[in-house]
């Protein structure tokens, strides 16, 4: 692999040596329970069970927000205090929970046990109550555990934690396999069909996509399988694939034009794809994507932005509006920031950007107001109150539940941020 | 463990945070991990508060829980002090915290700060939200009010002649149904009465005012759940009485005048004289037959469940086929109304067992929390929200109490709406294979929007499994001629499955082997006496 030759290349580019401000104090940010919202849709034969509080049921559903008219696939298992008595009473609710769940819900082929903050600290040992479980229920149904617990997730890590338990019971890929492509990272059907196309038509295959949309459809892995990130926030999981033998493709992330054309790009070197061919497939898209964020840079230009942590979409996203927006970045907050797998994307990353990790949100939100910016990407507890305060907010969980990767929602990432700006405009008119 | 799919209440922590944002000058010190602080986003999405809750969040993570928690604990409390500068404290511990033991109340003592600190034992693994706020409400006012109560056996002196009666409104917080709207009507129909109102609380209430409560001459306890337990200690503490009555509907509104002037010691004539109440009239208009013996299926909160049965009931003329409640400290005022109107109470807060009695009961409208809007949406019932928990689409920009006769307007306007009108019903009954009113069509002032109302995509495996054995047994007991099941769909969607029911049991009991047309009127007649 080229990955030395790579960081020597960018080693004085951009933000790769920049410093990082880290920051420890109250963290406004959801925990990876949250993750579950996506991916109990993503994985259509999946469910997922939280063995945790009131608290971790309320989450959930106030984070799902709209989502609750819709039978979920998932549900908690409520802890009470006679199940704090004595964790062998704990792992009988638990199977009695689990029997009374897959009574009611047949179609269930694959079960998730999530633990959560208390399940994590009164111990409760998931993986074996899954061993177990499964045991009881094969061949029907398939039980993994995660956690999705806050102290030690953030947010989207919730589903770097569930793939990374998917992985060790993914089939390997057969002996004598030709090299294959995989898509890690829950993308929105629409993208992922997007992708399909453009591998096909650049000729490179087979290509799997990783979590799939059925829980019978699980990719297969091994030595001659490429990985490709099309999410930043998998280090679990790609550690736990780099086991299997699974070589990772070093890219930035496909969020705009230019990230979208290199991570194409890292997959069209690793398979051979001739420089030619690649032009003439990508092209076309890229001029009409390169088109269509023209038409925002009129409005986004030169207006300064402040990120608050997150998703860990944050740094790729700040180097699309930076670079092929023109927006200033005031700080790019971000709650973890994975050296290895954003290198090059900080390598892309304006010089001299302030960069912060974790969060002490009182200081932070006096350093925002300090820098009096355009507009303010931050989770849905600061929005309304910064804008009470006169300021442009644009919620981060839109980045998240919003199909934003590839050529054709590069305008459309480019609009998330330019709507708020053009709405305040025309309230103020 | 219990299996939860959507739950009605927070957990407790989350009831302290709606009394703490409700107050004016209090913060909240919470020890709690990463994740907790989504509760915010209560007040600022939903409700749209125009500024953040004031908690603090310590955010423990997994590698503090060897290390010192306890100290986090303090750093953030002191740096909550110094940042915020709030006149009360209150600490506590979400429910992570609670296993940890860190004793936040201890921690607190510790730092000396130069404020009340009131700690807060909510025990998550037993109590909800509701709980929570009412006792994060008692405690703040025992902490403040306290010290101004005077030795047991003190007689309480007699009002001047000449000064007007002063009350407290105990209950409103933030982030409730519309309690921002009843304290506005309700405090306006105190001040016409000749009641002054000396502190409303928690809502909008400082630290100051919360000490000022004892001087008032007696309480009125808006929402039970939240303020009966202050209200107790105020009438311990102070002798101060309190109201029972819960001014939600007319005619609980008139109750309420007149408790309210026997307190005050007022004659109740003249206020009741000037009463007005558009909601009355209306109901008794002509174009109300139709809402007449209207089956309801109502839950929520105790409080504005049995107010929302009486005024169904005696108000609109409907009939109460199903109340029920989440609130299980107030089983009991929920069971007497129940006995009232000849239904089996439903105390529960397993979203699955009351989505189940809806869809058996098949009740022609819901009242019910943001639940039973799901529940009723997916079974296409009609349904209009009466308590918590709401969605942001329940905190309305305009004026629209529930509680006083402004609020039986909105009761009236807000349950009748998403009914058909009266004369569409009947064309529905007459011309029933018309395009345009048919058996399953939605109402038409409704627009399109609803008009996928009855035709519910997601049906719930537990509604759908009901249904398969309904028709199993059918099968197995009686057939349906061709002709009778399709005079069957000629039925109203709504009540459809009650005459199926009815009529395969007329069949059952008569040992018929096949449903006709005939068996459907007969059993019609059977039943309709």
């Amino acid at each position: 692999m080229s990955a030395v030759i790579a960081i020597r290349e960018v080693v004085d580019e951009g933000c790769t040596s920049a410093p990082v401000l880290r920051e420890r104090g109250q963290r406004e940010v959801f925990c990876g329970l949250t993750s579950i919202i996506w991916l109990h849709r993503k994985v259509q034969d999946a469910f997922f069970l939280v063995v945790g509080s009131r608290t971790c049921a309320h989450l959930i559903q106030s984070a799902a927000g709209v989502m609750i008219f819709a039978e979920p696939r998932f549900a908690t298992a409520i802890i009470d205090e006679r199940d704090l008595a004595g964790l062998a009473d704990a792992n009988e609710e638990l199977d009695r929970v689990v029997t009374q769940l897959l009574q009611r819900r047949p179609e269930i082929r694959l079960l998730f046990l999530v633990g959560s903050c208390p399940s994590e600290v009164i111990k409760l040992d998931l993986s074996r109550a899954a061993a177990r479980l499964s045991g009881t229920f094969t061949p029907r149904v398939r039980v993994l555990s995660f956690s999705g617990s806050g102290i030690e997730t953030t947010f989207t890590q919730g589903e770097d934690a569930c793939l990374a338990a998917l992985v060790p019971g993914l089939p390997p890929e057969a002996p004598a396999a030709a090299a294959s492509l995989l898509v890690v990272g829950a993308l929105a059907d629409v993208v992922e069909d997007q992708f399909t196309r453009l591998f096909a038509q650049l000729g490179i295959g087979p290509v799997q996509f990783f979590p799939p949309r059925r829980a019978d459809a699980m990719p297969t892995v091994g030595p001659q399988t490429r990985m490709l990130l099309a999410q930043p926030f998998l280090a679990t999981t790609a550690r736990a694939l780099e086991d299997r033998g699974v070589q990772r493709l070093d890219a930035p992330f496909p969020l705009g034009v230019e990230g979208t054309t290199l991570w194409l790009q890292a997959a069209a070197s690793a398979f051979g794809v001739p420089a030619a061919r690649f032009d003439e497939v990508t092209l076309p898209s890229r001029s009409r994507a390169t088109q269509a964020v023209a038409r925002h840079r009129a409005r986004l230009q030169g207006q300064r932005i402040f990120f608050f942590p997150d998703s860990q979409l944050e740094i790729p996203i700040a180097r699309f509006l930076a670079r092929e927006i023109g927006m200033a970045l005031v700080e790019v907050g971000t709650p973890y920031l994975h050296r290895q797998h954003l290198a090059q994307e900080l390598a892309l990353l304006p010089a001299g950007t302030v960069l912060s990790e974790g969060q002490h949100v009182e200081r932070q939100l006096d350093r925002c107001r300090a820098a009096n910016p355009d507009i303010v990407v931050c989770g849905l507890g600061l929005a309304n109150p910064l804008e009470a305060e006169g300021m442009t907010t644009k919620w981060s969980i839109e980045l998240v539940f919003t199909p934003i990767q590839g050529y054709e929602q590069a305008a459309d990432l480019a609009e998330l941020f330019a709507r708020p700006l053009v709405r305040r405009l025309r309230l103020a008119a | 463990m219990q299996l939860t799919v959507w739950t009605y209440e927070g957990p407790p922590h989350v009831g302290a945070m709606r009394v703490a944002t409700a107050l004016t000058d209090v913060h909240y010190v919470l020890h709690a991990p990463q994740g907790d602080t989504y509760a915010d986003l209560l007040f600022t999405m939903i409700e749209r508060l125009p500024r953040r809750p004031p908690v603090t969040y310590t955010t423990f993570q997994a590698r503090d829980l060897g290390g010192d928690t306890a100290e986090l604990f303090k750093v953030a409390a002191r740096e909550a002090f110094e940042r915020f500068k709030p006149n009360t404290m209150l600490v506590g511990a979400s429910c992570t915290a609670e296993l940890i033991q860190d004793d936040p109340a201890g921690l607190a003592r510790a730092l000396n700060l130069p404020i009340p600190v009131v700690a807060l034992e909510l025990p998550s693994y037993q109590r909800k939200e509701n709980w929570g706020a009412s006792e994060t409400f008692y405690q703040v006012v025992r902490a403040l009010a306290g010290r101004g109560v005077p030795a047991p056996g003190t007689a309480r002196p007699p009002r001047d002649a000449d000064a007007r009666p002063r009350c407290n409104v105990l209950g409103p917080t933030a982030l409730g149904f519309r309690h921002r709207d009843d304290v506005r009507e309700i405090s306006n129909l105190l001040t016409h009465m000749g009641v002054d109102i000396n502190v409303v609380a928690p809502l909008d209430a400082s630290s100051d005012d919360l000490r000022r409560l004892g001087e008032a001459d007696f309480n009125v306890v808006l929402y039970p759940e939240i303020g009966a337990l202050t209200a107790q200690w105020l009438q311990r503490s102070f002798g101060q009485p309190a109201t029972k009555t819960v001014p939600i509907g007319a005619g609980a509104t008139r109750d309420f005048i007149t408790e309210v002037a026997q307190l005050a010691g007022l004659d109740p004539a003249a206020s009741l004289a000037r009463a007005e109440s558009r909601s009355r009239w209306y109901a008794r208009s002509v174009d109300s037959t139709y809402l007449t013996g209207k089956r309801v299926f109502i839950f929520g909160d105790a409080t504005h469940a049995v107010a929302a049965a009486r005024v169904a009931s005696t108000e609109l003329g409907f009939t109460v086929v199903g109340l029920g409640t989440y609130s299980r400290e107030f089983a009991r005022e929920v069971r007497a109304a129940a006995a009232l109107y000849g239904v089996a109470p439903l105390i529960s807060d397993d979203y699955l067992e009351i989505e189940a009695a809806i869809a058996e009961l098949q009740p022609e409208l819901v009242l019910g929390t943001q639940m039973e809007r799901h529940i009723a949406k997916r079974l296409g019932v009609p349904c209009a929200v009466i308590s918590a928990p709401v969605h942001v689409q329940d905190y309305p920009a305009r004026f629209s109490p529930q509680m006083g006769f402004e609020g039986a307007n909105v009761l009236f306007d807000t349950w009748v709406h998403p009914l058909m009108m009266g004369l569409e019903e009947h064309l529905i009954g007459m011309f029933r294979g018309d395009t345009e009113f048919h058996a399953d069509a939605a109402p038409s002032h409704l627009g399109a929007s609803t008009a996928a109302v009855s035709t519910p995509v997601d049906a719930p495996p537990v509604v759908a499994a009901a249904a398969q054995v309904d028709i199993g047994a059918a099968v197995a007991e009686a057939d349906w001629a061709a002709d009778a099941q399709k005079e069957l769909h000629k039925i109203p969607f709504f009540v459809r499955g009650k005459a199926r029911r009815n009529t395969e049991r007329y069949a059952r009991d008569r040992g018929l082997s096949v449903i006709t047309i005939e068996t459907l009127y007969d059993a019609k007649a059977h039943f309709s006496h």
